[in-house]
């Protein structure tokens, strides 16, 4: 259970959310510009709330009026950002492994085989980020923050920036990630479609205000026959 | 013309120890003042900063003075090395490596800076996600991403090391085999009557350090550059 509730002054701009989600996708979903970002960095601990309380299954991540602020790092929270920022001196099979080396997990083959299977990513282990495709790497980056072993995976438009057939290539990873990986996940995007096939609750984020707060028919426009 | 007299043998190998010294302990240090004014805001930075860049703009004669004034034996520092440790730097050779290490500093330090505030923050957050301390983000991201610029401050601060003059001789004398040298030879060859030819000999040597430092830094700068983003 993911529970959010922050004040955030951001030069003119300031963002005010409140919403408790138990889905096992939380789409955020909102235009450029809502504060879509800027929430789930402070969910991800690389933003501080000014006000406010984040907390996850119980634990208390940041709570100011304590002054708790559990830095990024101890989060066990994984971020996959919409520019995949995979490590450009490292090669595919060192950004995977960089999250498990980090926390000091034992090495677990067979949770890397699954992982790098279910993206189909074996054929790229030897490759550096600059040799991949935008959609490679961004499901590099998919793998990546799950060998973290996180306990709630962000994911910030991780489609935004790949054109239409890129989308349809990876779509079906993220159902599959979804239903086989077990992990909470918090969805970022202006997609009404993408959030349609992918999230189990809805947060629209107006104005770095929540608009409205429910299932998938919430999303404007025509709920698909 | 070429035989090389012990003299100046003593004296070529002690620019070269001198140099290598320095720049060892400078890069250290160096690196983590580039951190520092790359990434940080705190309070006295502008001041740090300045003092980072004074050898550079001062006449080395006072930075040699100053220096002598602190760590000589009765400098205030030099006085307590001296009596706690028991480690002497006026007038020996690591006084020398202290000189060169200080007035080399500035040019260690500045290109270290710049690639470090070239790399990309989106990655050490990306680092820190994945559960990377702020010790370790730095260790396995930020330093490998910004190598390039550690070993090109580090060859410039060597040549600087090895070309310093002003600062040394006011710090450390010149002293033939403890604080003579290269620059100092030369500069004690040339008033001294038939020392020209020894002079040259010498003026070679250095200009074939310099070259030679130079196109190692060039190697090793491409090689870098290589490991980071091509394969």
């Amino acid at each position: 259970m993911l529970r959010v509730d922050v004040v955030k002054q951001l030069g003119e701009f300031s963002i005010e959310a409140s919403f408790t989600s138990e889905g096992r996708v939380t789409g955020l979903f909102g235009a450029s510009g809502a504060g879509k970002t800027s929430l789930i960095n402070m969910i991800a601990g690389l933003l501080r709330p000014d006000r406010g309380i984040i907390a996850l299954d119980g634990e208390t991540l940041d709570d100011t009026a304590a002054h708790i602020h559990v830095p990024a790092h101890r989060r066990r929270i994984g971020y996959v950002f919409q520019d995949a920022r995979l490590f450009p001196h490292l090669d595919v099979r060192q950004n995977l492994d960089y999250g498990r080396r980090m926390n000091r997990l034992a090495d677990d083959p067979a949770q890397h085989k699954r992982v790098v299977d279910l993206l189909d990513i074996g054929s790229l282990l030897e490759r550096r980020p600059g040799r991949l495709s935008g959609g490679e790497r961004q499901r590099v980056a998919f793998g990546r923050a799950l060998l973290s072993k996180p306990r709630l995976l962000l994911l910030d438009e991780p489609l935004g920036s790949l054109d239409e057939g890129r989308k349809v290539e990876i779509l079906p990873y993220l159902i599959r990630l979804r239903d086989e990986a077990r992990i909470p996940m918090v969805y970022v995007s202006h997609d009404v479609a993408e959030l349609r096939q992918l999230a189990t609750q809805i947060v629209m984020l107006r104005g770095g205000r929540i608009a409205a707060f429910g299932g998938v028919k919430v999303l404007p426009g025509a709920a698909p026959a | 013309m070429f035989d090389i007299s012990p003299t100046e043998w003593t004296a070529i190998q002690l620019s070269l120890r001198v140099a290598t010294v320095a720049t060892l302990v400078a890069t250290p240090l160096g690196i983590a003042v580039a951190w520092l004014l790359a990434r940080r805001d705190f309070w006295g930075k502008a001041v740090l900063d300045a003092l980072i860049y004074l050898p550079l703009v001062l006449p080395p004669v006072v930075t040699g003075y100053l220096l002598l004034l602190t760590f000589g034996r009765r400098g205030l520092v030099g006085a307590w090395l001296a009596d706690h440790l028991g480690i002497v730097l006026a007038f020996r050779w690591t006084g020398a490596a202290l000189a060169c290490g200080v007035m080399s500093f500035p040019l260690l330090v500045r290109p270290i800076r710049l690639s470090i505030e070239a790399v990309d923050r989106r990655l050490e957050q990306a680092a820190e996600t994945l559960g990377a301390t702020p010790l370790r983000v730095f260790l396995t991201i930020t330093l490998p991403l910004a190598l390039p610029g550690v070993l090109a401050g580090m060859v410039l601060g060597f040549a600087k090391a090895i070309g310093e003059f002003g600062a040394t001789i006011t710090f450390v004398s010149n002293i033939p085999g403890e604080t003579q040298t290269i620059s100092s030879a030369i500069y004690s060859l040339i008033q001294t009557p038939d020392g020209d030819t020894a002079a040259l000999r010498l003026v070679v040597v250095s200009v074939l350090i310099a070259l030679a430092a130079l196109v190692a830094s060039e190697m090793l700068a491409r090689r870098a550059t290589q490991r980071l983003h091509g394969n």
